[in-house]
């Protein structure tokens, strides 16, 4: 299936948001699209399946104009898209999930299980993916709901994926097993359109790519005729000089120390932390990291173990607690743990941070914005109004609210899971010079990161977890990506 | 345009109420008497306190059906004592402060039981039901003071307006600045908008959410004291079915039953617009049973509208 789109347009009210894109998809490629978060990629490939209408340009799907009408049309074309916030349904079980909506029952009306799970079996096997047909998807990795996805719409012959951040939340193994399907996809045509911030694997595994810019179309090119810098350049529209601001800070004295911390997913953990440190923490989806974390900052009980800060020992048993002691949280989970989607930026920050302006027990108006907008210009956050709901932000400012909210209690610890998931390089390398400024000011953070270019860049250690213990704690000499991904993966001392 | 569009939603349970006040006193002058006002507001003033309180368990995206049974609970309490000879002030005190007792234990059962706020409730208000009954043994109390500060409590003007309404004042006056001047107010909130990141971010929810039921139990026990005053007794079945009129008006007043998102001043109004219904429908001369059926239409309307506009 070859698809074309040609000068597409788009806008929402007064917003413009693509303003002349084209693209183009063909048989069997992978066609990477690149763009900062705001630059329109999910807008075109929501008009592309049907959910919005274009206000100019066509859509040409072998030759022929098509508009669809919702995103069934669209599936039942042969087009599907799957979104960073998968659709499947965790009560149900794979078998469940793959047949929604498209049950095959016998004559009386009853669901003929042996019938479908012969299909899927065949599908599976067809691309070489294994799933448990009984299991429930709320037992299933994220890596194996995403595949249950996948099948579920090659179950339908779907002839092009579009895959928004597929690996965004997946861990290394799972993502290879993610480029193993797709190579085979590719080899029996079906065409790929690939979201995604992350270059290394754009590099690596896409054919064409097509960056977007403020809803335009910049470049498109065949991935070996275009290098990293180029990308980055068109993308933002200048060049970065570096992905990772040098780290300058001073590392001072120790601040915390946590010996045989064990919870229940996690045993036996110890660590330092000095001020003006990062630490970095580096291990699969579900070994255990933000556990720890959840754990230290009080969220989750603690079986055994001790946590002092500044030599002092001290019982945590809430965030309050963990607040008190000068400890900031910042979860991987934006959307779920961090803003209040639906409230405004000020409401937001102001959160944890009203004790700072409260007269007589009264919030000080005049002071809360003044407070709010030294917070506000410091992180750089682009907004009209500290009046505007946080969800109208992008993902990278809206990051940065959440960020905002913990720095009005000057913390001694940040502690940061997954701090740039899903934003723009321009909003990454700005969180990343805060880092460097906080660490300069002497705060410690703890940096959870399964991106391991990150977690490379910006750690002064890396501490790597591998089911729930610890593997081992790199210094910064000796940091590379094989060592880490061997330690995560269990193969203890595989290079020493 | 656009400006006047979310002004117009902004003001439309305000709109709204104009719209019927004006209509029903075109239909009937009586309506509009500066005597039958001042009824209004009288009627008005018990659920409007109820539905105060309401307000802050639904802003955390709960709910308490047991507030007419915790009203039934506190007034025979407050009746029982002040037949053993307390001060009818102080019984109003020590009612009110039972009363938030009540709550509290529907606010524990809520964040330390873990039980949805809907079960949680729906059981208490069968058991604070049944503690009335067995209490009362299914009997009024009655001839309980002829103290003035008592009568005037639930009968009595002042400036020309029924001391029940001046109640409902004084304590929507707190119950804003509470909600929109203090950290606990914004927690309230907060708690509505995004509980996970409320507690991650260092609120005390469950004390909170404690608090919250506290208040709500309170205003229906004052609420109640209000009702013991005017009828000079305390019925055992005082209050049935009151939650759900406190229910409705906070959701007439845009307040969203998720929580998180809806004003004090939209539950007034939405009082207002019940109190409005009742008595206006009354002087048309509608019967009781018909009222029922337009009480649930407007609220149909009214969440309708709601819905669109949270959609749009």
């Amino acid at each position: 299936m070859k698809i074309q789109l040609n000068n597409i347009h788009k806008k929402f009210a007064s917003n413009v948001v693509l303003s002349g894109v084209n693209f183009e998809l063909l048989d069997g490629e992978i066609h990477a699209l690149m763009g900062e978060n705001g630059a329109g990629k999910s807008t075109l490939m929501n008009i592309l399946t049907g959910m919005f209408a274009a206000d100019d340009g066509t859509i040409i799907i072998d030759g022929k104009t098509m508009q669809f009408a919702n995103s069934q049309q669209a599936e039942a074309y042969g087009i599907t898209f799957i979104r960073q916030e998968l659709n499947v349904w965790q009560n149900l079980t794979v078998l469940e999930n793959l047949f929604l909506a498209k049950e095959i029952h016998n004559r009386i009306g009853l669901l003929d299980n042996q019938q479908m799970k012969k299909l899927a079996n065949g599908k599976l096997a067809e691309i070489g993916i294994q799933l448990e047909l009984d299991k429930l998807v709320s037992n299933c990795s994220i890596g194996e709901q995403q595949m249950i996805e996948i099948v579920k719409a090659l179950m339908t012959n779907a002839k092009v994926l579009i895959m928004d951040e597929p690996t965004s939340a997946l861990t290394e193994r799972e993502a290879n097993v993610l480029f193993q399907v797709m190579q085979r996809l590719k080899q029996s045509g079906v065409g790929m359109v690939y979201i995604s911030h992350r270059m290394e694997e754009i590099f690596t595994h896409c054919d064409r790519i097509t960056v977007m810019r403020d809803g335009v179309s910049v470049s498109t090119s065949p991935i070996a005729d275009t290098s990293f810098n180029q990308v980055v350049k068109e993308m933002v529209g200048r060049e970065l000089s570096e992905r990772f601001p040098a780290r300058d800070a001073r590392i001072g004295d120790e601040i915390l120390k946590v010996e045989g911390l064990t919870g229940a997913k996690f045993k036996d953990i110890s660590f330092t932390l000095k001020r003006g440190e990062i630490l970095g923490f580096a291990g699969l989806m579900g070994a255990g990291r933000s556990e720890i974390m959840r754990a230290i900052f009080g969220l989750d009980p603690l079986i055994n173990g001790t946590i002092k800060i500044n030599g002092q020992e001290l019982k945590i048993n809430s965030p309050s607690d963990a607040i008190k002691n000068g400890i900031g949280f910042i979860t991987e989970n934006r959307r779920d743990e961090g803003v209040i989607l639906g409230f405004s930026i000020r409401d937001n920050i102001a959160i944890n941070n009203m004790h700072n302006y409260v007269r007589s027990g009264l919030i000080d108006s005049k002071a809360e914005d003044k407070f709010i907008l030294e917070l506000t210009d410091k992180l750089l956050i682009k907004m009209a109004s500290v009046n505007l709901n946080v969800g109208s932000l992008s993902g990278g400012n809206q990051q940065k609210v959440v960020i905002a909210k913990w720095l009005g209690n000057k913390p001694q610890i940040l502690i940061m899971d997954e701090p740039t998931r899903g934003i723009d390089v321009n909003a990454k390398r700005e969180i990343y010079q805060l880092m460097n400024e906080l660490t300069k000011a002497g705060v410690a953070i703890i940096m959870v990161s399964s991106e391991l270019p990150e977690i490379i860049g910006m750690s002064d250690r890396v501490a790597v977890i591998h089911e729930g213990t610890l593997a081992d704690i790199l210094g910064r000499e000796n940091l590379t990506q094989e060592k880490i991904i061997s330690l995560a993966a269990g193969e203890a001392n595989a290079f020493t | 345009m656009h400006l006047h569009k979310k002004l117009i939603e902004k003001f439309l349970p305000f709109i709204g109420f104009i719209v019927l006040f004006g209509a029903i006193g075109s239909i009937n002058h009586d309506f509009l008497a500066p005597m039958n006002i001042l009824n209004l507001f009288r009627q008005v003033s018990i659920n409007a306190l109820i539905a105060f309180g309401m307000t802050f368990v639904i802003l955390t995206g709960g709910i308490d059906l047991s507030v007419g049974a915790i009203l039934a609970l506190s007034s025979a309490l407050m009746a029982g004592i002040m037949l053993h000879g307390c001060d009818p002030i102080v019984a109003i005190i020590i009612a009110s402060l039972i009363g938030a007792v009540f709550g509290a234990l529907n606010g524990i059962l809520v964040t330390k039981g873990k039980i949805a706020p809907f079960i949680a409730t729906l059981a208490t208000m069968t058991i604070y039901r049944g503690l009335t009954m067995v209490y009362t043994d299914g009997n009024p109390i009655t001839g309980l003071s002829d103290s003035f500060w008592f009568q005037v409590f639930g009968r009595g003007y002042l400036f020309g307006l029924p001391i029940p309404a001046i109640t409902v004042i004084i304590t929507f006056v707190i119950a804003a600045i509470i909600l929109n001047k203090t950290p606990f107010g914004r927690h309230i909130y907060a708690i509505g908008g995004n509980e996970k990141a409320s507690i991650i971010s260092g609120v005390k929810v469950n004390k909170i959410k404690v608090m919250v039921y506290a208040i709500n139990g309170l205003l229906a026990a004052l609420a109640g004291s209000i009702v013991v005053s005017r009828l000079n007794s305390a019925q055992p079945t005082a209050g049935t079915s009151y939650e759900l009129d406190a229910i409705a008006a906070v959701v007439l007043g845009g307040t969203s039953l998720t929580g998180g998102h809806g004003k004090i001043l939209g539950t007034l109004i939405g009082a207002l617009i019940i109190g409005t219904l009742n008595n206006g429908l009354n002087i048309l001369g509608v019967s009781s049973f018909y009222q029922l059926i337009v009480k649930g239409v407007v609220i149909l309307i009214a969440v309708f509208i709601d819905r669109r506009k949270a959609t749009s």
